[in-house]
């Protein structure tokens, strides 16, 4: 299926990702080709086949016990930010 | 003392031939010398490397890595240090924390002279995609030097460093060494932590050495294999010790050589693959053919699987509490949007918009569903193939190095780069590249690849293979 620049502009949107017109173009034929390049899996067979999503899904995925072990290190945390003040970051408004 | 190994430089070291700080010095001034001609770094941390030289009067001869320089890919969380990831995103990000592997080598006594070039987010096969611009090969610096890790690489080939660390989700360790003709190995998934790693495909990604030898990377895997809690995918079994296996001659292993799969190969590099399987048989290997039939799959299978999980790890870049923030917006929508849109390079967007479209409602089934189907076929015919064999032999690469700028503005010859190396991570298995000839005087890779948790056996099969020849050895000649 082609995909459009209405498509790329809201899959854009969705990926909250800000993109010029002429941008919209060039993604536009260049997922379209990769697209259509992915799309020989659809003849595979994969009936009562289980999907894989970790590659040793047969390990034990380890559990821990709920508590903290971290340090809080907020106002570390907080200097990454170009604006914080007050222990917060800061943003446009968000409610009038 | 560039030209050594570990071994040698470690025994250097402890016979005072030259000290600790003699031996940085020397590499900060190679680096200084030469990496103007590769942009293989991003962050160079001298004054921080030779003031802890200075405290390194006695080498401690129970830590096997104590004293030997190291640089890390840029995609490694480093503290109090610039960790870019090779993107405007992270260009001003300075780390408040250490990887686990960073301080695992820190512990081991190594010391960091810096941070490597790399495609943005590890995303790419030739760093192009860098923010801060392509790392030049070593062999001809007209070409490509690979990726993601290529910066990484890069450095060993020209002896600028002895090791680095590198980062493989497809082929980003391996890719790159077998282009610069150096060893690297991507480990087990699971087998090293992946806690500071910032994060592309969780299921696939996975940190491991780039060095001169095999026997190198066995040093460095020594220090950075092993369970760590604070990462729940790495796994809680005991780690050999890399070295102890080296040695053992390889009469009875079995290779498996998927010889369908290497029909389409180009003739001068099936020579160079054919010449060194020639060589594991005269070390007493046995050659069997395999059939690795739906490897043909791996590549567009990654490229769903990858791509849903970047779009799903790189929501964490908000432009607010981290990395770049757009100056200047009407809302907080446009925060967002903005810092992002103007903060990820076309690559990563594209791929982050190609995993929101596979994952979106209605097409999750026909895409990302189909390819974690598909990706259990490709596992299983690894695990089939390895009922006979001990190991399997394949090129790392479909070409040598290409041209700077060649395939950058068509992603799918990019990504056809990979062919022979992202079905291993969709399997999670460990392999290993290393050099085994040259073409038009660029280096040519083969890759040998493990059952899980078999690193042991082709470090072994590598490094007997490395006894014997000396491709490894071979130094570009603007560097020597």
């Amino acid at each position: 299926m082609e995909i459009n620049d209405k498509t790329i502009s809201k899959i854009a949107h969705l990926a909250r990702l800000h993109l010029e017109d002429q941008e919209i173009h060039q993604h536009k034929d260049k997922l379209n080709s990769i697209l259509n390049w992915v799309e020989q899996l659809k003849s595979v067979d994969t009936d009562n086949i289980e999907p894989l999503y970790h590659p040793l899904d047969d390990s034990i995925q380890p559990v821990r016990d709920d508590v903290i072990t971290e340090k809080n290190n907020r106002e570390e945390l907080l200097t990454l930010s170009e604006t914080h003040k007050s222990g917060l970051y800061l943003v446009p408004k968000v409610i009038d | 003392m560039h030209n050594k190994n570990i071994k040698e430089i470690k025994q250097d070291l402890i016979n005072k031939k030259y000290s600790v700080k003699e031996l940085i010095q020397h590499f900060i001034d190679r680096i200084e010398k030469y990496d103007s001609k590769l942009n293989a770094m991003i962050t160079f941390c001298k004054q921080e490397a030779i003031d802890q030289s200075k405290l390194i009067t006695n080498i401690d001869t129970s830590t096997e890595l104590h004293g030997i320089p190291l640089i890390h890919k840029d995609v490694i969380c480093t503290k109090n240090v610039k960790t870019s990831c090779g993107s405007k995103m992270l260009d001003n990000f300075i780390s408040p924390y250490n990887a686990t592997i960073v301080d695992k080598m820190q512990n081991s006594g190594m010391i960091m002279l810096g941070k490597s070039n790399m495609d943005e987010f590890a995303m790419g096969s030739s760093t192009e995609n860098s923010f801060y611009g392509v790392t030049a090969n070593p062999w001809n610096l007209e070409c490509v030097s690979g990726g993601s890790s290529g910066g990484s690489a890069a450095l060993v080939a020209a002896r600028l460093i002895p090791a680095t660390t590198g980062t493989d989700t497809g082929g980003s360790i391996r890719q790159p060494a077998g282009f610069c003709g150096i060893s690297g190995i991507k480990p087990t998934y699971g087998r090293v932590s992946r806690f500071g790693l910032i994060a592309y495909a969780s299921s696939l990604d996975q940190a491991g050495p780039m060095a001169k030898s095999v026997e190198d990377l066995a040093y460095l895997l020594n220090s950075m294999a092993g369970y760590d809690p604070k990462d729940s995918t790495s796994i809680n079994i005991s780690v050999p010790n890399y070295l102890e296996n080296l040695d053992k001659k390889l009469k009875g292993k079995k290779l498996g050589l998927p010889v369908k799969l290497l029909s389409d190969l180009d003739s001068s590099i099936n020579q160079k693959i054919q010449q060194f399987i020639d060589e594991l048989k005269k070390l007493g290997a046995t050659i069997v053919e395999i059939d690795l039939p739906n490897a043909h799959l791996s590549v567009p299978t990654y490229y769903i699987v990858a791509p849903s999980e970047c779009s799903s790890n790189l929501a964490r870049f908000d432009g607010i509490r981290y990395g770049y923030r757009h100056p200047d917006p009407k809302n907080i929508t446009e925060q967002y949007i903005k810092s992002r849109g103007y903060g990820f390079g076309d690559e990563v967007k594209r791929r982050i918009m190609l995993g929101t479209y596979t994952l979106s409602a209605g097409y999750y089934d026909a895409y990302y569903l189909k390819a974690q189907k598909i990706r259990r076929i490709i596992r299983e015919d690894y695990q089939k193939a390895f009922e006979n064999v001990d190991a399997v032999i394949l090129p790392t690469t479909p070409t040598t190095a290409f041209k700077i700028g060649e395939k950058i503005d068509d992603p799918l010859s990019m990504y056809l780069s990979d062919i022979y190396t992202v079905g291993i991570n969709l399997a999670g298995l460990p392999a290993l590249s290393l050099p085994v000839g040259f073409i038009n005087e660029l280096p040519i890779g083969a890759q040998i690849i493990g059952k899980h948790f078999a690193e042991d056996t082709i470090l072994n099969i590598g490094h007997q293979y490395q006894l014997v020849t000396d491709w490894h050895k071979k130094i570009p000649e603007e560097f020597n």
